[in-house]
């Protein structure tokens, strides 16, 4: 599904990645580990198509296309899917009606029917239940005056309603209390399927206690230097980040 | 006086003839308060830059057009048919509609309000409610330090009266509706008076619009007393023509325990000045001055607001927000003066604008003046484009560039448009500001 060959990066005229290499299957959770400045986020925010980030060399392959050419909307029509570190807040717009938009423009792409507000919030109270969120948060503005923990829970709502084949999620469990982790967590989980591949990006092993990955990667000074299976995460709880770092 | 100001203010002459053909009609209180408001008029130059509250806004380009003005009612200048894009659903058998400052009976429907409830021409109140109407008419827009109402007072011919006696409770959204027809340009000076007794309930939408795209002035002045413990909500959506010219006064006096919300709009006009000024005469007074303003290519608008507290114990809020494109270019100035004595005192006040050009200019001058003690005040005033971070966040959801933007904005006005109560209301306003910046949205 997802192809990265020497992927090299800069934000502001930094160069943040270095030559990564990764590759996805359908049906796969790869977990992508590293201390902070790693190159975490900006891996994430490439694969979202974010303006400010630039692809001095390399290619992402998804789907058989070059990911890179296409517009960040268009990208995300062809399913791929990007939760936000820090969610954006959007008053006056209000949850329904942002996200029956979003479903619609892809419903559009893949030649699917568009929803009415009604058919439409059959479906998002039928979603809302994926990650225990009140039906109040429908009507209210997107992510405004939301706590930390409701943003992220609304971002997996997102997933949920748009169905993304690709999902990356940046560290989506930061600043989640216990109750708010084991939520998202179960969210994500029931959202995965043979069909579509899910990369979260974390700096703990916590969330990876609730979401077996398929795949392991630690990802270091815009590389990635080390892969394994889910043993490789307890390894990283238990020693750090400095083993990585003396390696 | 310069020779210029002369010049303008021969356009401006109307109401001495105004005068005559009213004396014999109207009682002597009235014609004296015309006289002294034009002698007034006489004597008072119109504002220029040099003056601190007039610093942003040249009048000059609105005192050049050779206005004429219209003093008898031509019935067939406006069709129901042209007038019901201006009319809102909720107030169709409860509306008082103007056209180019002149009252239309025939256009008018006040069928749907309760018995007690007195919405009329100013003629009718000079019949049945003389006390009521000549006690409070004038009473809160001063004449003496402003042109403008000076001129208007001095026109007071047929305005809007609105009154809610004692006690009383209009669920029925009443609407007051100025419409400008005119082919060549012309000046109207409309009149708004409601009083609201002890105790009544009432919402007021105050709107002035216009079919056409000419020039023309208009220079309106709206009282509004609210007694003890009544609560009025009260709409201003200024939507005229993009080559209107607009100066609006609006004086509000408030007794105690009264509440007083205000959502002033504005959405068309060459150059709109809007005054604001609301006295919080007493005790537990609950005051909301809400306001938004839509501009674009080289249009001009001015809000200048002011809320005085008096008295201990009232709470005050403000918001208002523009939106700025093209090279237009916003005015706000906001003063929250808190009297000495007022303790206790809430008022917050807070401006923001939204700029999607670069070459747009807002200036904007919150102030705060206060002189009592123990008090919870605030104010401040943001202006900022779009952010390229919000832009990004709803591009990763699968939509266009181009929506995203119409999304934030309407999201930025949506702050003040989703507390009008009326849904007809907020449903126009929501179309006309993506309409007026070319933007579209599918929204419920």
């Amino acid at each position: 599904m997802l192809k990265i060959r020497n992927l090299r990066a800069t934000v502001k005229g930094k160069e943040i990645l270095k030559g990564l290499n990764l590759t996805v299957n359908a049906g796969e959770i790869h977990a992508i580990m590293g201390p902070n400045g790693s190159g975490k986020s900006t891996l994430a925010k490439v694969l979202a198509g974010h303006p400010d980030y630039e692809v001095t060399q390399g290619e992402v392959i998804y789907q058989g296309k070059n990911l890179l050419e296409i517009d960040p909307d268009e990208r995300a029509r062809e399913g791929v899917f990007l939760a936000f570190q820090y969610p954006i807040e959007i008053p006056g717009v209000s949850n329904a009606n942002f996200l029956r938009m979003a479903y619609n423009e892809k419903a559009k792409h893949d030649g699917r029917d568009e929803l009415d507000p009604l058919e439409f919030d059959d479906l998002i109270r039928e979603k809302m239940k994926i990650v225990e969120m009140d039906t109040s948060f429908i009507n209210r503005g997107v992510n405004e005056g939301f706590s930390g923990g409701e943003k992220k829970r609304n971002e997996i709502l997102q997933m949920a309603v748009l169905e993304p084949r690709l999902a990356v999620l940046d560290e989506t469990d930061s600043g989640l209390d216990i109750d708010a982790m084991r939520i998202v967590a179960n969210g994500i989980s029931k959202l995965a399927h043979k069909d579509n591949a899910i990369i979260l990006v974390t700096h703990y092993q916590r969330l990876l206690n609730y979401i077996e990955p398929d795949s392991v990667h630690v990802l270091y000074q815009g590389q990635i230097v080390k892969s394994g299976g889910k043993e490789l995460a307890q390894e990283l709880e238990q020693k750090g980040y400095d083993w990585i770092k003396a390696a | 006086m310069p020779q210029a100001a002369i010049e303008n203010k021969k356009y401006f002459s109307a109401y001495k003839l105004l005068a005559k053909t009213r004396e014999d009609k109207d009682p002597a209180w009235l014609n004296n308060l015309r006289e002294k408001a034009g002698e007034r008029f006489e004597q008072l130059d119109f504002p220029t830059t040099r003056d601190e509250e007039w610093k942003y806004t040249n009048v000059t380009p609105i005192l050049k057009a050779p206005y004429r003005q219209i003093l008898e009612l031509d019935p067939k200048e406006l069709t129901a048919d042209l007038m019901m894009p201006f009319t809102f659903e909720e107030s169709r058998r409860s509306q008082l509609v103007f056209i180019n400052g002149l009252f239309s009976d025939e256009l008018s429907n006040l069928s749907n309000l309760p018995e007690g409830i007195k919405v009329s021409n100013f003629t009718a109140a000079l019949t049945d409610h003389v006390k009521v109407f000549s006690n409070h008419l004038a009473a809160y827009a001063d004449f003496h330090s402003d042109a403008f109402t000076a001129l208007n007072t001095a026109h007071i011919g047929d305005g809007a009266f609105v009154y809610i006696p004692d006690g009383k409770i209009v669920e029925t959204p009443i609407h007051l509706l100025f419409i400008a027809t005119a082919a060549e340009p012309l000046a109207s000076h409309p009149r708004v008076l409601i009083v609201a007794g002890e105790g009544a309930i009432a919402t007021v939408t105050e709107s002035y619009a216009s079919p056409g795209e000419e020039v023309y002035f208009t220079n309106a002045v709206t009282e509004v007393f609210a007694a003890k413990g009544s609560v009025i909500t009260h709409y201003r959506l200024q939507e005229e023509s993009e080559r209107a010219f607009h100066i609006g006064t609006t004086r509000v006096f408030q007794e105690r325990d009264s509440n007083y919300s205000s959502y002033a709009i504005s959405l068309g006009g060459e150059i709109v000045r809007h005054n604001l000024i609301v006295e919080l005469s007493d005790e537990h007074i609950e005051t909301t001055i809400d306001g938004l303003y839509v501009v674009t290519g080289r249009q001009h608008v001015d809000n200048h607001t002011s809320i005085d507290h008096q008295k201990p114990h009232c709470t005050s809020h403000q918001l208002y927000k523009g939106i700025l494109d093209g090279k237009s270019r916003a005015v706000f100035n906001g003063k929250i003066f808190v009297r000495e004595g007022a303790l206790l005192t809430d008022a917050h006040q807070l401006n923001k604008n939204l700029l999607l050009s670069g070459n747009a200019i807002v200036d904007t001058k919150p102030q705060l003046e206060i002189f009592a003690d123990d008090v919870k005040c605030s104010h401040g005033a943001t202006v900022g484009q779009l952010e390229e971070e919000e832009l990004f966040y709803i591009s990763t959801r699968g939509i266009n560039p181009e929506r995203a933007r119409a999304m934030l904005t309407y999201g930025f006005a949506e702050d003040v448009i989703r507390k009008i109560k009326l849904r007809s209301v907020r449903e126009q306003l929501d179309k006309r500001v993506l309409d007026k910046l070319h933007q579209s949205l599918e929204i419920d």
